[in-house]
C-alpha cells in the first residue's frame, strides 16, 4: 500500500466530526426534549378540543361580529404563511447570492417552511365552517357537471397553498436524502432499516451527484419568495437557540451564523418600519379624510394596544441590532426574537381585524369584535401543531445538512492546494 | 426479499466484479480520476460525501438532462392550468362581478401555480429517471459506507485480466485503501 498521506487541514471541524455531530442529534432524546414535545402536544390538544366544540355549536363561538368576519383565525394563517415564505427566502435567495453561511442553518428553515405551511392550511378549513365541505375547492369531475369558480382567491389559495406545500416538502425530502444516507451508514437497529428505505439507494456515486447537484441550483426558487421575511427570520433564530444549546451543535451553528441572521431582521424590519412610516405619512399627506380616519383610529382607537404593540416590536426593537453587542448575544437574541414574532403577529391582526372594525364607510356598525377562547384556543392548538412535528423532526432526521455543511469546509487534500477552493 | 423477475432485472442487476478504492483526500481522487481517464477507462464510479467540482471536471460528464425535465414540466403545467380554468369555465358558466366567462387575468394566478407545480414534480422525476438509468448502465458494484462521511471512493469494473493493472493504478494514484470484490 502506498504511504499514507498527512492531512493538511488543522481545523477541528473536519468531514468526519460533522458527520458525527450531526448524527448525534438523533440520539436517545434527553428529559428537555419531552418537556418540550409534551408541552407541544398539551397546546395541540388545547387545539383539538377547541375545533371539536367549534364543529359542534358552529363558528358562533368565535367572536365574530360584524363587520369582523375575519379575525383571529385569518390573522393565524398570515402568520404562519409569512414564517414559512422566510424560510423559502434562506434556503433559495441565500442559495442564489452564494451566501455560504446558509448551509448551517437552511434545514432548520426548509422544515419550518413545510410545517408552517401545514398549520396554515388548516386556518382557510376551520374558518369556512363546514370543514367537511373542504373538497368542493378542489376541481373533481362531480355528477352535477359543476366546477369551482376560478375568479375566487378562495380557489387561488387552494392552487397556492397545495403547490407551496407539494414543492417545499419535495425541497426538504431531495436535500436530505444524502444526509439520510450518510445517518444510515453510521444507524443500527430499525434506524438502519428506516433510513435505508428513505435514503433509497444514495451511494454518492457520480451519477447521483451529477443529476442532484443540477437540483439545488434549481432557477424556480426565486418564483416562491415574498414577504414575510422579517417574522421568518426571527422564527428562525426562535428555533435554532434551544436545538443548538440541547444538541450541542455549537461549533456549526455559530455566533456568525445568528449575527448574520440578525442583520437580515435588522435589515427587513427597518424596511417593515419605513412602511408603517410611509402609511401614516401618506394617510396625512394625502389629505384624504376616511384614509386619515382609519390611521386615526388604528393608533388611538379601541385596539390601540394591537397597533402599538405592532409598531414598536417591528419598527423599534429591530435597531437595537444595529448593537454588535446586542446581535452576537444569543440570549438577546432569542428574546428579541420571541417579539418580533409577537409583533408580527399582531401586524396580521392590526391589518385584518382592526382594518375591518375600523372601516370609516360602516360607522354605523360599531365594531364590537373580541377575540374569544375559541380563538384563542385554535391558535394556541397552531403552535403546539407547529412545534409538535418540528420536534419530532429534528429527532429523527438531521436538523443541520450534513453534505452541505461540508461543502463550505476545505475538502482534505494530501498537499495544500493553490488558493482557491 | 425475492422480487419478480423484471424488476429484479431492473433494480438487483448481478454484482460486476472489479476494484474499489478508498481515498481520504480530494486530490489524490482527482489525480486517480485522471490516471484512469488516461489509461483509457470510462466506465468507473466515483463516489464523494459532497459534490466536487474538482471531480465534476475531472470526470468531464456531459451536463445533467434534468433541467429539460424542468422545462417540459413547467411549459406543460402552464398549459394544464390554462386549460382546466378556460375549459371548466365554459363548462360550466358563472358570471362574477360583471366579468368575461373565460377572464385570463384571474387565470393566470392558477396558471402560475400549475407551472410551479409540474415544474418541481417532473424535476423529482427527472432526477429519479436519470439516476436509475445511470445505477442500471453500471449494474450492482461495490460500496463503502465510509463514502457518506469523509472518504472518497473509486470503483473500477475489471475482469480477472485487468483487475491487478487497474489495482496498481489505483495504489499509485495514492488510495489508502484497495479491494477487490
Amino acid at each position: 500500500m502506498a504511504e499514507t498521506p498527512q492531512p493538511t487541514t488543522p481545523t477541528r471541524v473536519t468531514y468526519d466530526y460533522v458527520t458525527r455531530t450531526i448524527a448525534r442529534t438523533l440520539g436517545t432524546p434527553s428529559r428537555g426534549y419531552f418537556l418540550l414535545l409534551g408541552a407541544a402536544v398539551a397546546l395541540l390538544a388545547i387545539g383539538i378540543i377547541t375545533l371539536l366544540y367549534l364543529l359542534r355549536y358552529g363558528l358562533g363561538l368565535a367572536g365574530y361580529s360584524h363587520p369582523v368576519y375575519w379575525a383571529v383565525f385569518i390573522t393565524c394563517f398570515v402568520f404562519w404563511v409569512g414564517i414559512a415564505h422566510s424560510g423559502t427566502l434562506i434556503s433559495a435567495i441565500l442559495f442564489l447570492f452564494r451566501s455560504g453561511w446558509r448551509t448551517a442553518v437552511y434545514r432548520t428553515a426548509e422544515a419550518m417552511t413545510v410545517f408552517a405551511v401545514m398549520t396554515a392550511g388548516l386556518f382557510p378549513l376551520i374558518h369556512i365552517g363546514r370543514q367537511w365541505y373542504f373538497y368542493w375547492l378542489i376541481p373533481y369531475p362531480n355528477e352535477r357537471g359543476l366546477w369551482p369558480n376560478f375568479k375566487s382567491p378562495l380557489i387561488w389559495d387552494e392552487f397556492a397553498i397545495g403547490t407551496y406545500f407539494t414543492v417545499s416538502t419535495l425541497f426538504l425530502i431531495m436535500g436530505l436524502i444524502p444526509d439520510i444516507a450518510a445517518v444510515r451508514d453510521l444507524a443500527t437497529g430499525w434506524r438502519k432499516k428506516l433510513y435505508a428505505l428513505t435514503s433509497i439507494g444514495w451511494t454518492g456515486s457520480n451519477e447521483q451527484w451529477r443529476n442532484f447537484t443540477g437540483w439545488h441550483a434549481t432557477i424556480f426558487a426565486p418564483y416562491f419568495v415574498a414577504g414575510a421575511i422579517y417574522s421568518g427570520c426571527g422564527m428562525v433564530i426562535t428555533l435554532l437557540t434551544p436545538i443548538r444549546t440541547l444538541f450541542g451543535l455549537e461549533e456549526l451553528i455559530t455566533v456568525k451564523h445568528f449575527e448574520n441572521l440578525a442583520k437580515l431582521c435588522l435589515l427587513t424590519g427597518s424596511i417593515v418600519g419605513y412602511a408603517y412610516a410611509c402609511e401614516y405619512f401618506i394617510a396625512w399627506y394625502s389629505g384624504n379624510p376616511t384614509e386619515r380616519a382609519a390611521f386615526w383610529y388604528r393608533a388611538f382607537g379601541p385596539y390601540w394596544w394591537a397597533t402599538w404593540t405592532m409598531i414598536i416590536c417591528n419598527g423599534f426593537l429591530p435597531l437595537l441590532l444595529w448593537v454588535k453587542k446586542i446581535r452576537t448575544n444569543i440570549t438577546a437574541l432569542f428574546v428579541i426574537s420571541i417579539f418580533v414574532n409577537i409583533g408580527m403577529w399582531f401586524e396580521r391582526y392590526v391589518i385584518i381585524v382592526v382594518s375591518l372594525a375600523g372601516e370609516p364607510f360602516t360607522k354605523w356598525t360599531n365594531a364590537v369584535y373580541n377575540p374569544t377562547w375559541a380563538d384563542w384556543g385554535i391558535m394556541a392548538g397552531s403552535f403546539g401543531w407547529f412545534f409538535m412535528w418540528f420536534l419530532l423532526f429534528v429527532k429523527n432526521f438531521p436538523a443541520v445538512s450534513i453534505s452541505e455543511v461540508k461543502e463550505v469546509l476545505p475538502p482534505p487534500r494530501s498537499k495544500p492546494s493553490k488558493a482557491h477552493a | 426479499m425475492a422480487l419478480p423477475k423484471p424488476l429484479n432485472d431492473l433494480f438487483r442487476p448481478p454484482p460486476t466484479p472489479g476494484v474499489l478504492a478508498a481515498f481520504s483526500h480530494l486530490d489524490t481522487t482527482v489525480a486517480a480520476i485522471k490516471k484512469l481517464r488516461a489509461a483509457g477507462q470510462t466506465d468507473f464510479t466515483v463516489y464523494s460525501p459532497i459534490p466536487r467540482h474538482e471531480i465534476e471536471d475531472a470526470l468531464g460528464q456531459p451536463v445533467s438532462p434534468v433541467r429539460a425535465f424542468t422545462l417540459v414540466g413547467g411549459i406543460a403545467g402552464c398549459a394544464v392550468g390554462a386549460w382546466i380554468t378556460l375549459w371548466m369555465s365554459a363548462d360550466w358558466p358563472v358570471q362574477v362581478g360583471g366579468k368575461p366567462i373565460g377572464s385570463i387575468p384571474p387565470y393566470v394566478v392558477i396558471m402560475f401555480e400549475m407551472t410551479i407545480l409540474f415544474g418541481a414534480l417532473s424535476t423529482i422525476l427527472g432526477i429519479l429517471f436519470n439516476v436509475l438509468f445511470g445505477a442500471r448502465r453500471t449494474g450492482t458494484i461495490l460500496y463503502d459506507p465510509r463514502f457518506t462521511n469523509d472518504r472518497f471512493g473509486i470503483f473500477v469494473p475489471a475482469g480477472s485480466d485487468k483487475v491487478a493493472k487497474a489495482e496498481a493504478l489505483l495504489r499509485e494514484a495514492g488510495a489508502e485503501e484497495v479491494r477487490r470484490g
